[in-house]
């Protein structure tokens, strides 16, 4: 019998390897070792997985995406950068995977907050006396690990660079931080992993990023997020990828007692894209998640959501709303998850889609499994088209029909836009939403 | 202004106006009344260029041109306004957004510059005192969580924003409460003139004591059973409609 090789990619590894953060530390280089091993025993998700079974990333293997030589910061335009950096914002930019110090924005963070690119923090230079290695290793894979899936393993055996942000306990950050992951190179592969880290009591903001430059590529991002005890944070995530390429995003979430987590993602990108959010929640922790999934053309777009209620009192709060137009895709796969300790649990999960076309598709599958027996847990789904009646109002006030639908559509995707608290953000989000569908004659003001 | 000559119109194969004949002059009111289920929202539909009517035989001219022809948002640019018996609610689409595109649609279709942002506010809050409104819904999503009444008077107010030539109030004065009525009704009364003209479907006399008619008409079965003047209309408040329909069926 001879042996399946489950990836073409392992066999690249060996190369690339010394070019890799971390050679340095024992304990990742360990992490690393196994996550290839556990990458070549499986390669990616195969659609024969459960959590899978919408999505079929095997156009990954067909081309063999490669690791970029260098990062050129000169690659990126002044253009993109002013329509995706938050002026308002402490950033990290990352260019085909590696941290750009050039087009970062890192200036006058508070005493004790610490924000630079993973590598840097590894390696521990430049950022003076500091050790982040005793942190990282507590971290690092602690929020999920190689058996979670492929893209897991994967990430964690080729990861690149990527986001560290610690922030003490106590501290609230006046500005929010942005990881600005910027792909310019064809064919790159863009492995990048990210920990954040908010200690008890502390609060902030932080913006996920990705966009890329008209080619194919590979986006593969961990996030592993770390909520302290009674701390908020509040994660964006703005996937507005090349409509070429394959975009993997997962984030891990652990949040402690009284915890607050809220996440909104903006899948709008990419042409085949997935985001994983998973949450486990401690006793009374909060956990919002929003989403909105905008699919035209023939995207691809799935979110996978888990909120895993681990201990009692906890609450969240689930809303994921999807257009899908042209021959577009979308998955929406929600788990809440309650243990048999987790009493007194309040869950409510939402997913609203609407279908623009008729060869437009949505699987939408939430999932509630509960063990314990004081709970109050509820979703709902639908799945519609405009309603005509509402069209006919709108020409009927001199609108023609195709703004008619588009404002209609716009105002469905809206209240996920509107919940964006940080000024800039939102702005770019509405720009990008309003491109999507333009209305004529009208104040944006009034949105 | 508009001419409506024997329009036959039906719903899949049900007939339901059945040679309908109706000249209106420019500045004139006409009230037409009738019986629930006599066809007089599906003639303010069909005006106004709903879908789901077929026009089987007959015509309607407006202003020279034939309206059944016309999609339903250039009708509303040319001047054509139906107040809908049951406005629909549009969430997240503000009342002040929707007017402004209303009004920059009608402009453009004049190939006139898009309104000017203080003119435009300066006209909607004279508009909102006029019909006696709060300034906050002009901020509310239109119709949105709006009573009954609201929502009629909301439906006068853009109206008077808009300026149409072909005014169509359906029903506007049912679940109105008194006060509410005359100041709608001062409202249109104020937005009379020599180059408008109005339909005004009703059931009550009520609302022809506050805005006079020109014309009574009775639309009953699909036709219009008869025509007078106001004096029709207290004619049918004291007899009820059955005489009437009577006559159609003989
Ligand atoms: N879409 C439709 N499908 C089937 N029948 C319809 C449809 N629309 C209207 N009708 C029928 O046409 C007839 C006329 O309805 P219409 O709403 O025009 O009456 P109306 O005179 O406005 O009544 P009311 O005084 O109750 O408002 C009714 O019998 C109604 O059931
Ligand atoms: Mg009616």
């Amino acid at each position: 019998m001879s042996a399946v090789i489950a990836s073409r990619y392992p066999a690249e590894y060996e190369s690339i390897a010394p070019s890799l953060p971390g050679q340095n530390q024992p304990w990742l280089q360990q992490l690393r070792s196994e996550a290839l091993q556990a990458f070549s025993a499986t390669g990616f998700p195969s659609p024969r997985e459960e959590e899978w079974r919408y999505t079929n990333v095997s156009g990954i293997e067909k081309k063999l995406f490669s690791v970029p030589a260098s990062q050129v910061a000169s690659d990126v335009s002044a253009d993109l950068l002013k329509a995706y950096q938050l002026p308002d914002a402490w950033s990290v930019v990352l260019v085909n995977g590696r941290f750009s110090a050039e087009l970062s924005a890192l200036s006058g963070l508070p005493d004790g907050v610490s924000v630079l690119s993973l590598a840097d923090a590894l390696v521990g230079a430049n950022v003076g006396a500091k050790n982040f290695s005793p942190l990282l290793e507590t971290h690092l894979g602690r929020a999920v690990n190689n058996a979670e899936h492929g893209f897991v393993a994967f990430n964690t055996a080729w990861f690149s660079d990527g986001l560290f942000v610690h922030v003490p306990p106590k501290q609230v950050l006046a500005k929010p931080i942005q990881l600005l992951h910027i792909v310019t190179q064809a064919d790159a592969l863009a492995i990048t992993r990210n920990i954040i880290i908010v200690d008890e009591s502390a609060q902030a903001s932080v913006v996920e990023t990705f966009v890329g430059t008209d080619n194919a590529y590979l986006t593969a991002a961990v996030t592993e997020v770390f909520v302290g005890q009674n701390a908020d944070l509040t994660l964006y995530k703005m996937q507005s990828e090349s409509e070429k390429a394959y975009h993997f995003g997962g984030i891990y979430i652990k949040q402690e007692r009284d915890a607050r987590f809220t996440h909104h993602n903006f899948a709008f990108g990419g042409l085949l894209a997935r985001s994983d959010i998973h949450a486990d929640l401690d006793h009374a922790s909060e956990c919002v998640l929003n989403g909105l999934y905008l699919g035209v053309k023939r995207q691809h777009i799935d979110n996978h959501t888990r909120i895993n209620h681990l201990k009692p009192y906890g609450i969240s709060r689930e809303t994921y709303k999807g257009v899908l137009d042209d021959k577009a895709r979308g998955v929406f796969q929600g788990r809440v998850i309650v243990a048999e300790d987790a009493q007194k649990t309040d869950s409510q999960m939402n997913n609203r889609n609407l279908l623009l076309s008729v060869d437009a598709e949505v699987d939408t599958k939430p999932q509630l499994e509960i063990y314990a027996d004081d709970v109050k847990c509820g979703h709902g789904v639908t799945v519609g088209q405009l309603d005509d009646k509402s069209v006919f109002y709108l020409q009927s006030r001199c609108i023609d029909e195709e703004t008619a639908r588009n404002m209609l559509t716009f105002a469905f995707a809206n209240e996920m836009v509107d919940k964006i608290s940080i000024k800039s953000l939102h702005d770019n989000v509405l720009e990008q939403v309003l491109a999507r569908f333009p209305q004529q004659g009208v104040d944006k003001e009034w949105l | 202004m508009l001419s409506i000559k024997n329009l036959h119109v039906s719903v899949g194969d049900k007939p339901i106006l059945k040679g309908i004949n109706l000249e209106i002059k420019a500045g004139e009111i006409h009230a037409i009344m009738g019986p629930n289920g006599s066809g007089k929202s599906t003639l303010s539909h069909v005006l106004s260029g709903k879908s789901g009517y077929t026009v089987t035989e007959g015509s309607v001219t407006y202003q020279g041109k034939d309206l059944i022809e016309m999609a339903p948002d250039i009708r509303a640019r040319e001047g054509v306004f139906l107040a809908f018996q049951y406005p629909v609610e549009i969430p997240g689409v503000s009342n002040v957004y929707l007017l402004k595109a209303a009004l920059n649609a009608i402009r453009k279709h004049h190939g006139e510059p898009e309104v000017d942002a203080m003119d435009f506010l300066t006209l909607v809050k004279e508009k909102v005192r006029l019909l006696e409104m709060d300034e906050k819904f002009l901020y509310r999503a239109v119709n949105e969580g709006f009573s009954g009444g609201e929502k009629k008077r909301n439906e006068i107010l853009q109206m008077a924003i808009l300026e149409p030539k072909l005014c169509i109030l359906d029903e506007t004065d049912s679940g109105l409460d008194i006060d509410a009525l005359k100041i709608v009704s001062e409202g249109v009364n104020s937005l009379r003139s020599p180059e408008r003209s109005f339909v005004m479907v009703t059931h009550y006399q009520r609302l022809l004591d506050y805005i006079k008619p020109d014309f009574v008409h009775v639309l009953a079965h699909g036709q219009i059973v008869k025509s007078g003047g106001p004096e029709l209309a207290l004619e049918l408040e004291e007899k009820g409609y059955s005489w009437l329909e009577e006559q159609v069926a003989a």
